[in-house]
């Protein structure tokens, strides 16, 4: 068994707890003790990535070995695909701590933001590494309190009402969740993965399943914000300090939304042609409703939170068209092909939406507003933040070199092979449009001739902060090269193998 | 049966209380209505016909048990929920600091 | 705010100890009988709460807003921590493992680790709802002022 396994939760959690008993004695303590802790995560993720090859690794809480070939201690499983999600949701986390340095020395009681940024971490950290329902449902509670805490970080008016209705909505998605495991273990008298998958493969009730299926799909739904879930997100993304936006929209609704709906309908209930029809359709609607409900923003922050969703959407639709394939039998190479752009569009998005982010904090930092109308010419007295912001804007649309073009290339590919000519037209459309917003922003933020009467007091912004957003964007170039022939083998076949392959995945758990 | 129908309509009159009344305490209040049912939901799933509760004496041990996990998993269902109740009540006091009242239809700053 | 009537200030000054003692014992024999770390640590913390209802919190001379329960309580989650991390370096090697000696079933001193556990956490729960209720009242004097 792995050693390493449980440190993912563990030294967060104990770290939290650290700063904020020795942080009112010692100062500067909070800032430096959190980077290190966050830097210390990055390391040993990627060791597991790249020593997690095909294999699947188990770690039993407690030591309980199997009795009569019933799983029944804690398990805790790492595969290829939790491994890049770890990588991702660290890298980030280290980054917005380094940018965080300097952003939150203008807010008062700094010792709570750093011990709730790592109970978060924490959190997420336990959502994507448990491998049973109920350690799910206790995790995800850990991070959305402290999200809920980190959005109402600066208590002006606007913000603590974001934070009203993201607590509302969240409490309602607990509810839903509660009452899908209740109906799961009243059918099938356990509450592990691999084991539910045995017991609902020797025959089940049609109607109930679709029951549950609808239930699991609307709770995660609601954390994942797609359409129709999707209120509380323009509120939170927006009022919320610059990293924690970065954060929450770049890692926390892929890590405890996407990521758990794609583990439990492949891995778990066995794939029916109805309910992949309504995740792509939900998929579609979400990536066109939110670029066209982003007309006539001119609040940046506002802005990038309706792309979030539409660009999720694209992720969803992607994945939901390779649970069709799956589920009619035919066309494999198509399904892999549909869901390696699924997957791969995650991972850009994390970058490039967090970068975004970043640049939105780093011209509200210097200039003090949000709203484009104000601001203008920032392209000579901001050098870093506009060359940063172009190379995120440019990803995002879908321009070559940058990686954003190779997953929408991917994703349009699998959908005209599959073909579903309607979707791969649409995808391409939202595409175009969002190329046209981001000019937008792009010329209104940085190349305008400037309203008068900030020309002077506009400088550059602080070290940690250019350094996290340089940092930031040269991984969005390397990400490119993932779309290559040698490098995408090693990388994303491992995870849609263990996806489509429903034996590998329990065969590892209940044979050890 | 009944017993599970009763708890949906525990549930549908918490629903209820949030979607219409104006005040911000009674929303919460009902909020944790709804949680309640969730929780007796799930504890009654465990019941076996003529089982004794599930402690073990060591003199007279009983033949049938009632399954012990939906209880133990409610127990910390119920931590959870009281941490996320405590939350939204700092939330609702800073509330009334700010805008000086406790309706909602007062709170809406942010639009579009 | 102020205190209440001089009946309640006795009748609390009376019972608050009983509880203080019930909680305990709720605590310590959590692997006995039902109950454990979470319901006798919100017993404890009743008494506390008892008190500061009856007296008003103007006798208690609340100035700042940092209280010392939080102390109490980030030390208690860290034991915990350090306890279930602790069995790694004995025995086997794996994280949560029972590894003191269990004696018979039913007696008190019994069952390895878990008093241990439902100690640290009894102490943790309590601190915490004495922390929220502490920092409710005082955020409750800023307004009025």
């Amino acid at each position: 068994m792995n050693p390493l396994i449980p440190l993912y939760v563990t030294i967060p959690l104990a770290g939290a707890f650290l700063i904020m008993v020795l942080g009112r004695f010692i100062s500067h303590f909070n800032k430096y003790f959190a980077s290190l802790i966050l830097l210390f995560l990055v390391v040993i993720s990627f060791l597991s990535l790249i020593s997690t090859g095909e294999g699947v690794s188990v770690y039993k809480a407690g030591g309980w070995e199997p009795v009569n070939g019933i799983p029944i201690a804690i398990y805790m499983v790492l595969d290829s695909f939790t491994a890049i999600v770890l990588c991702i949701i660290n890298l980030i986390g280290f980054l917005s701590v380094i940018y965080s340095i300097s952003y939150i020395s203008r807010y008062t009681s700094e010792n709570y933001f750093y011990a709730l940024f790592c109970l978060m971490v924490a959190g997420m950290n336990g959502v994507v590494l448990s491998g049973d329902l109920f350690n799910i449902f206790v995790f995800l509670e850990i991070s959305a309190i402290s999200s809920y805490a980190l959005v109402a970080f600066g208590v002006e008016k606007n913000e603590l009402e974001a934070t009203f209705k993201y607590q509302v909505l969240g409490l309602l998605a607990s509810f839903l969740i509660l009452f899908g495991i209740a109906f799961i273990y009243w059918n099938a008298k356990t509450l592990n993965i691999a084991d539910i998958k045995m017991v609902f493969s020797s025959g089940y009730n049609k109607s109930y399943h679709y029951l549950i299926q609808l239930l699991l799909l609307s709770g995660f739904g609601l954390k994942a914000a797609i359409i129709p879930f999707h209120a509380w997100l323009p509120d939170a993304h927006s009022s919320a300090p610059s990293p924690i936006s970065a954060m929450l929209s770049g890692v926390l609704i892929k890590a405890v939304g996407i990521y758990v709906i794609i583990r439990l309908f492949f891995n778990m209930f066995a794939i029916s042609e109805g309910m992949a029809i309504l995740i792509t359709t939900l998929g579609t609607l979400s990536m066109v409703i939110g670029v066209f409900l982003a007309i006539g923003q001119w609040d940046i922050k506002r802005l990038l939170a309706y792309h979030s969703i539409s660009q999720m959407g694209y992720v969803v639709m992607s994945v939901g068209i390779g649970m069709i394939l799956v589920s009619r039998g035919i066309r494999h190479e198509v399904a892999t092909l549909a869901i390696t752009g699924g997957i791969f569009h995650l991972i850009n998005h994390a970058a490039f939406k967090s970068l975004l982010f970043l640049n939105a904090g780093a011209i509200e930092y210097s200039t003090g507003t949000r709203d484009l109308m104000k601001m203008g010419g920032l392209a000579k007295s901001m050098p870093a933040t506009s060359a940063t912001s172009f190379v995120a804007s440019m990803s995002i649309s879908g321009i070559p070199p940058f990686n954003g073009f190779f997953s929408k290339l991917i994703i349009i590919i699998a959908a005209v092979m599959a073909r579903f000519y309607l979707l791969a037209t649409l995808a391409a459309v939202v595409s175009i449009i969002t190329l046209a917003y981001f000019l937008k922003f792009q010329r209104y933020a940085f190349y305008n001739a400037s309203p008068g009467n900030n020309k002077n007091s506009v400088k550059e912004v602080p070290f940690p902060m250019v350094f996290s957003m340089v940092i930031l964007s040269i991984i969005c170039l390397l990400l490119s090269l993932l779309a290559f022939p040698g490098i995408r083998e090693a990388v994303l076949s491992p995870v849609t193998d263990i996806l489509m392959d429903p034996s590998k995945y329990f065969s590892q758990i209940t044979g050890i | 049966m009944t017993v599970y129908l009763l708890c949906f309509i525990l549930f549908l009159t918490g629903l209820y209380g949030v979607i219409t009344r104006r005040n911000l305490v009674k929303i919460a209040i009902s909020l944790s209505i709804m949680e309640f049912s969730c929780f007796l939901f799930f504890a009654l799933i465990g019941y076996v016909e003529g089982g004794a509760a599930p402690i073990v004496n060591p003199d007279d041990p009983a033949k049938l048990y009632v399954d012990p996990l939906p209880q133990a998993l409610v127990l910390t269902a119920i931590v959870i929920g009281l941490a996320t109740t405590a939350m939204l009540m700092a939330v609702i006091i800073r509330l009334y600091r700010k805008y000086g009242t406790f309706d909602i239809r007062e709170i809406r700053n942010l639009r579009g | 705010m102020k205190g209440m009537t001089v009946i309640v200030k006795k009748t609390t000054q009376l019972i608050a100890g009983l509880i203080f003692m019930y909680g305990i014992y709720i605590i310590v024999h959590g692997h006995l009988t039902p109950g454990g770390g979470f319901a006798g640590g919100i017993v404890l913390a009743g008494s506390f709460i008892l008190l500061i209802l009856a007296y008003g919190s103007d006798f208690l001379k609340l100035i700042k807003e940092e209280t010392g329960s939080t102390i109490y309580e980030n030390l208690a989650i860290l034991m915990v921590i350090f306890l279930s991390l602790s069995g790694l370096l004995f025995g086997a090697h794996i994280f949560f493992l029972n590894w003191l000696p269990k004696g018979t079933a039913g007696e008190l001193i019994s069952a390895g680790m878990l008093p241990l556990y439902n100690i640290f956490v009894g102490i943790e729960v309590a601190a915490s709802i004495l922390t929220i209720f502490l920092a409710l009242i005082i955020f409750k004097e800023e307004i009025s002022k």
